[in-house]
């Protein structure tokens, strides 16, 4: 045993006993209420120190006029003060520019991606790997354009949204839906337009198929299908898909057509930001 | 003439219900309504069958233990389900894919999420808490309960008000306040069924033959009082219809905010915490066979207790839209209460002087133990988290999980399952549980299941916020939100195999419980016996 016996049959109970349980009548833990004490004294303290009191009006707003308002406020400021030559510089930069510049392009790429993680990964990924109906950006394959300025053009406008006049703005035809063509026309030119970049699910109306494209297709999408970055027609040539490259999501994109948004960011986020971020994407791989 | 007037008000009452079915603005209500009609359709008949019967009489001398022998079993009961839930979801943040397509707006995380925390804290919790303080009250009384069958009422009402709750959140009746989701109709069931269990409570404690109230009903009493004013004041909603769920609280804004957690950070002050102290302050100093350590001690940190958490719920709202000044005293008043949280645990921790060697012999004595190391641990980690420095980094992360799980699994489920392991023989009247090398798997099952579970979340928490506030060389954030949750995925299994563990643990507990009471022998020698060393 340790030098002091645990057993204290010299400590009374308090007498009572209920149902068998008694009470010891010892005294309460010096160490216990001396640090309740001091708990108790700091906070007195604290409480003068920091914004604690409130009273009819307002609250009192203590010795060190400290305020979580003010803090975030003030690191703020830091951080924009501190980039603000920078960002200043970024913003007048020549775009195609920017790269030479090895200070501003690292600037630019991390502060890119940090717009990037923050409003374009929601839809694009984290990764810029896209997902179906939000393109990937880590690929050569462009619906807008992939030099430097048609990324940060496709930025500032967005795409088909009503919230900017200059958006960037095309609409296929619900080739189906609004009745242009039959189902069984729909069908062959699904199956010539599974064929230029893999294998049809039915060859025999891959010719039949190729007609229909010439007649209705052709106009946006080229006559080699090559695809038209004036107006943000895909090249249907390669096998990266939007919307998928399946015989029943080409067909759903035939018969109904489809409408993708991305929001302007002009107005979100300042100019400098949107040169970052297009600085960003233009590096992830893609870039022309 | 009492039969009439029940029959009278049953039948009106299925009569409303059936009306209410019909005329549901919304799948829960409905649900809830065909709920009632069913449950006071059949009180109707079961009422009508025993009119004019003679009832047996009740000898008032005795103790009223029918009602706690259901409440063990409902705390059992409901223990499980509630983990089983916990542990589906944990698995279902690790695994999205186990949010199925065919069960989405009835199992999906979100639904199931409030099923679980409700289901452990005020199913199994409640019903620990309203069984041990019936024991209890009357034991440290030498009394009755009061009210005749209204301590029935209270456990079938509340068992309705678990069901009408769990319903809700399946078919998605709430009112998205956290722990208190269940709507406005579900909430005045619960108020009257808990205004009977104040009033059994303590008619009891006044009709008591012991000259001074024994400081487990102190806290016991705390509890319903203060549960029932955080309950009143924390629901004030105006219902759109008579007819529906929907309701509309009467607070806007930080106010609500401000409600809410003052309800919220209290269910954990005077549910889990004085509810279970009181738990405490029986069962440990009976299955101990000693006197508790210190009288002046309960009552300081009794009072401090009482008085200081009711301050502290502002610290859930640091760095909000609620005023730096509330937010202070929310983080003063918790770090003041840290010693007063405290002395619950030295008072029972030192009831076992001269008892150590028990930890060895009996481990539900060991499961006590390790539920007030468990209290110490998270009433310290509570006042230093709500410290803003410290909230700022771990608010919204994991770590609140982990501090969360580390005070409901290891404080109340190990206190409740220790009770549960003392109340059994008692009540069904066997000399000993059936097998104590089962309690001693069950505690090492939950304790490392515990350890797990706190431990990986933890980890994930503190990864998480220091992910969220990673910059780089320029000052730019460096993670992506989805970029954090992908980094959490391996501790996201190891906290779900946590809680694989801890259910297992439990449902021994069951096994071991339910063979107790059918009265079966181990056949195992009797620990009782000296046994050689091996």
């Amino acid at each position: 045993m340790s030098k002091k016996s645990h057993e204290k049959p010299d400590v009374p109970t308090t007498g009572h006993s209920w149902d068998g349980i008694e009470e010891y009548d010892n005294p309460m833990p010096r160490w216990w209420l001396w640090t309740f004490y001091i708990t108790i004294i700091w906070g007195i303290g604290y409480t003068i120190a920091y914004p604690a009191w409130p009273g009819i009006q307002s609250a009192t707003s203590g010795l060190l006029g400290y305020s979580t308002r003010a803090e975030v406020t003030a690191e703020i400021a830091a951080v924009d003060a501190r980039n603000a030559e920078i960002n200043a510089q970024l913003a007048s930069t020549d775009l195609t520019a920017i790269k030479a510049d090895p200070n501003l392009n690292s600037f630019a790429t991390s502060s890119g991606a940090a717009v990037f993680k923050t409003w374009c990964a929601q839809c694009h990924g984290s990764g810029a790997a896209g997902a179906k109906g939000y393109p990937n950006l880590l690929d050569n394959d462009w619906l807008w354009g992939g030099d430097i300025e048609a990324i940060h053009e496709t930025i500032r406008v967005g795409i088909r949204t009503d919230e900017h006049f200059d958006t960037r703005y095309s609409e296929m035809p619900a080739f189906g839906r609004d009745q242009f063509l039959e189902k069984p026309q729909i069908e062959a030119v699904v199956n010539f337009v599974m064929s230029l970049s893999g294998d049809p699910l039915d060859a025999s109306t891959v010719a039949e198929g190729a007609e229909v494209f010439a007649g209705n297709c052709a106009s946006c999408h080229g006559e080699q299908a090559e695809g038209d970055r004036s107006q943000g027609a895909p090249n249907l040539r390669d096998a990266i898909w939007l919307y998928g490259g399946s015989y029943d999501d080409i067909y759903e994109t035939v018969f109904n057509s489809r409408y993708g948004v991305m929001p302007n960011w002009d107005t979100r986020l300042t100019e400098a930001q949107i040169r970052a971020v297009a600085t960003y994407v233009h590096q992830l791989g893609g870039g022309e | 003439m009492k039969d009439t007037v029940k029959l009278i008000a049953l039948g009106l009452i299925t009569l409303f219900a059936m009306i209410a079915a019909n005329y549901a603005r919304d799948l829960a209500y409905m649900v809830q309504a065909l709920i009632i009609t069913l449950v006071s359709g059949g009180l109707f008949i079961w009422v009508l069958r025993g009119v004019g019967e003679e009832k047996p009489a009740i000898s008032q001398t005795e103790y009223m233990d029918d009602v706690i022998r259901a409440g063990v079993i409902a705390t059992a009961f409901w223990g499980v389900v509630g983990f089983l839930v916990g542990v589906f979801i944990a698995f279902q943040l690790a695994f999205p894919v186990l949010n199925f397509e065919w069960a989405q707006g009835l199992a999906n995380f979100g639904r199931l999420r409030p099923l679980h925390t409700s289901a452990v804290i005020f199913a199994f919790g409640g019903n620990a808490l309203i069984a041990t303080s019936f024991y209890v009250v009357q034991r440290t009384s030498a009394a009755r309960l009061w009210g005749g069958n209204l301590a029935w009422f209270v456990f079938w009402g509340y068992q309705l008000f678990i069901i009408l709750a769990a319903t809700g959140y399946l078919f998605g009746g709430t009112q998205s306040k956290e722990y208190a989701e269940p709507e406005w109709h579900v909430d005045i069931w619960l108020t009257i069924v808990w205004v009977a269990y104040l009033a059994v409570f303590l008619g009891t404690i006044i009709k008591r033959r012991e000259k001074h109230i024994y400081v487990a009903n102190w806290f016991y009493l705390g509890f319903i009082v203060t549960v029932a004013m955080l309950h009143l004041v924390n629901n004030l909603t105006i219902p759109v219809s008579i007819f529906g769920s929907k309701s509309v609280i009467i607070y806007s804004g930080v106010q609500d905010a401000m409600v809410q957690w003052w309800y919220g950070h209290n269910a954990v002050g005077f549910f889990l915490t004085a509810g279970f102290l009181g738990m405490m302050y029986y069962f440990v100093p009976k299955q101990a066979q000693k006197p508790v350590f210190s009288y002046k001690l309960s009552i300081i940190h009794f009072w401090a207790l009482i008085f200081l958490y009711i301050w502290a719920g502002p610290h859930h709202l640091h760095y909000t839209a609620l005023p730096d000044w509330a937010s202070t005293l929310g983080m003063v008043f918790s770090i003041i209460l840290w010693m007063p949280s405290w002395g619950g645990m030295i008072n029972g921790l030192m009831t076992l002087q001269g008892a150590w060697d028990k930890l060895r012999t009996d481990p539900v004595i060991r499961m006590m133990v390790a539920s007030l190391a468990f209290y110490g641990m998270s009433t310290f980690e509570g006042p230093m988290m709500s410290i803003r420095a410290v909230n700022s980094l771990s608010h919204y992360t994991d770590w609140t999980i982990g501090h969360v799980h580390s005070g409901a699994l290891g404080w109340n489920g190990l206190i409740t399952f220790g009770a549960l392991y003392y109340l059994v023989p008692v009540l069904w009247k066997r000399e000993r549980l059936y097998s104590l090398s089962m309690v001693s798997w069950h505690f090492w099952l939950a304790t490392i299941g515990i350890v797990l579970y706190a431990a990986s979340m933890w980890v994930t928490g503190i990864m998480e916020g220091l992910m969220w506030r990673e910059v780089d060389a320029n000052g730019f954030l460096v993670n992506s939100f989805a970029d954090t949750v992908a980094a959490k995925f391996p501790m996201y299994v190891v906290r779900g195999l946590g809680g694989v563990l801890y259910l297992s643990g439990a449902i021994l507990m069951c096994v071991n419980l339910w063979l107790t009471a059918r009265g079966a022998q181990d056949r195992k020698v009797s620990l009782t016996t000296a046994v050689p060393a091996e």
